[in-house]
């Protein structure tokens, strides 16, 4: 498995490189072009990493989501896992590096195999940083008034978070 | 709508802080935040300069039409007002193919050169709000619908989690990739029933415009 991706970038790489020396296009030209632009692509959305990075900072030193887990503990008993769980899905909502630390964590309390383990594992692959993808992809088109996307993805990222209770449960 | 949870992440962090005591801990994050901010955009300018300069080679050697025709059913299906031959689509493909391929780094660029595009696709389409900069802009159905998308998530092989797996002595880090696929399958069709729930109600109404 580690060694497929190992191989799947450097293979993208001989992939793009090699097609565009047969269909002789000026290949290093056109990297430097891309490349110039992606400086101005992230030069932009440099500021909403900031706000965004320090709000998550400010959140997770504040104790909010101890006291969200211990909020949620009474909800995640009756469900029969850990209220680690229901803390996981709200972390990734806002950032994928904490839910990884949260994640860790239930690994070493409980063991990767283990029925929590399980659904960490599960609901990590299955859901995205909605708030993060957000803020940066909404901030390209310049655009402030999001519409439906906000309830399609909180929807989606619900969706998966509740296959992955079954899925993981099924799996026994 | 950003601006609210912007909003509730600074303020609910300060009253809490405030209420459990750990106000030291919250100025240090908010200091160590916007440093890490910093530090995490000078590793992304180089990787997203080094992606976008493949995706332009993939580009102009029609590599990447190549790609959009492969998938261009399932796109034309999601996105059926975008004219087959314009750019956002080319970096939709992109993007989604990177996604599901787990190229987390590549998929960002194609991304927000797709929103991009998608903002010129309502220029051209003449929507006032994008004619003028400095306008407020409301999302284009296409751009609500590239979103979601995103957001359900569309990697096939969870990669690092298999890592983490393994780490952490799982006796098949592997297993989880086929519920993974699964779930992941579940949480993608949940939201393209959804997009198309939302772009039936909405078709009438800016037949209107």
């Amino acid at each position: 498995m580690t060694y497929v991706s190992n191989f799947i970038i450097p293979a993208v790489f001989f992939l793009v490189v090699g097609y565009g020396l047969i269909g002789r296009v000026k290949i290093y030209e056109s990297f430097l072009k891309g490349a110039a632009e992606g400086l101005k692509v992230v030069l932009d959305i440099v500021p909403t990493l900031i706000g965004l990075i320090v709000g998550v900072g400010v959140l997770r030193a504040s104790g909010f989501f101890d006291l969200l887990e211990n909020f949620l503990a009474p909800v995640a008993k009756i469900c029969g896992f850990p209220a680690q769980i229901l803390s996981l899905l709200a972390v990734k909502m806002f950032s994928s590096s904490a839910a990884t630390g949260l994640v860790l964590d239930i690994f070493s309390a409980y063991g990767p195999d283990s029925y929590p383990g399980m659904i960490a594992s599960i609901m990590m692959s299955c859901t995205e940083t909605v708030f993060y993808t957000m803020s940066v992809y909404f901030l390209a088109a310049k655009v402030t008034k999001t519409r439906f996307t906000m309830a399609g993805a909180l929807l989606a990222t619900f969706a998966g978070a509740v296959a992955s209770i079954f899925l993981a449960a099924g799996m026994g | 709508m950003l601006n609210y949870i912007w909003g509730f992440m600074i303020l609910i962090g300060v009253l809490c802080g405030v209420a459990t005591g750990n106000m030291e801990a919250v100025t240090n994050a908010a200091i160590d935040s916007a440093g890490e901010a910093i530090s995490l955009c000078i590793t992304m300018v180089g990787v997203v300069a080094l992606w976008m300069g493949m995706m332009q080679i993939a580009q102009e050697a029609g590599l990447v039409d190549r790609l959009t025709r492969g998938i261009s059913p399932f796109l034309h299906f999601l996105f059926p007002r975008i004219p087959r031959d314009h750019p956002a689509f080319g970096y939709i493909a992109t993007n989604v193919i990177a996604n599901i391929l787990g190229l987390g780094w590549a998929c960002t660029p194609a991304g927000l050169k797709a929103m991009e595009e998608l903002a010129n696709l309502e220029r051209e389409r003449g929507n006032p709000q994008y004619l003028q900069e400095g306008k407020e802009r409301v999302a284009s159905r296409e751009m609500c619908i590239f979103l979601i998308l995103n957001i359900s998530s569309l990697e096939l092989i969870p990669v690092n989690m298999i890592a983490y797996r393994s780490q952490y002595g799982s006796a098949n880090p592997a297993r989880v990739v086929a519920p993974a696929i699964a779930a992941t399958l579940i949480s993608t069709i949940t939201a393209v029933l959804f997009c198309k729930w939302k772009d039936r109600g909405m078709r009438g109404r800016d037949a209107n415009k």
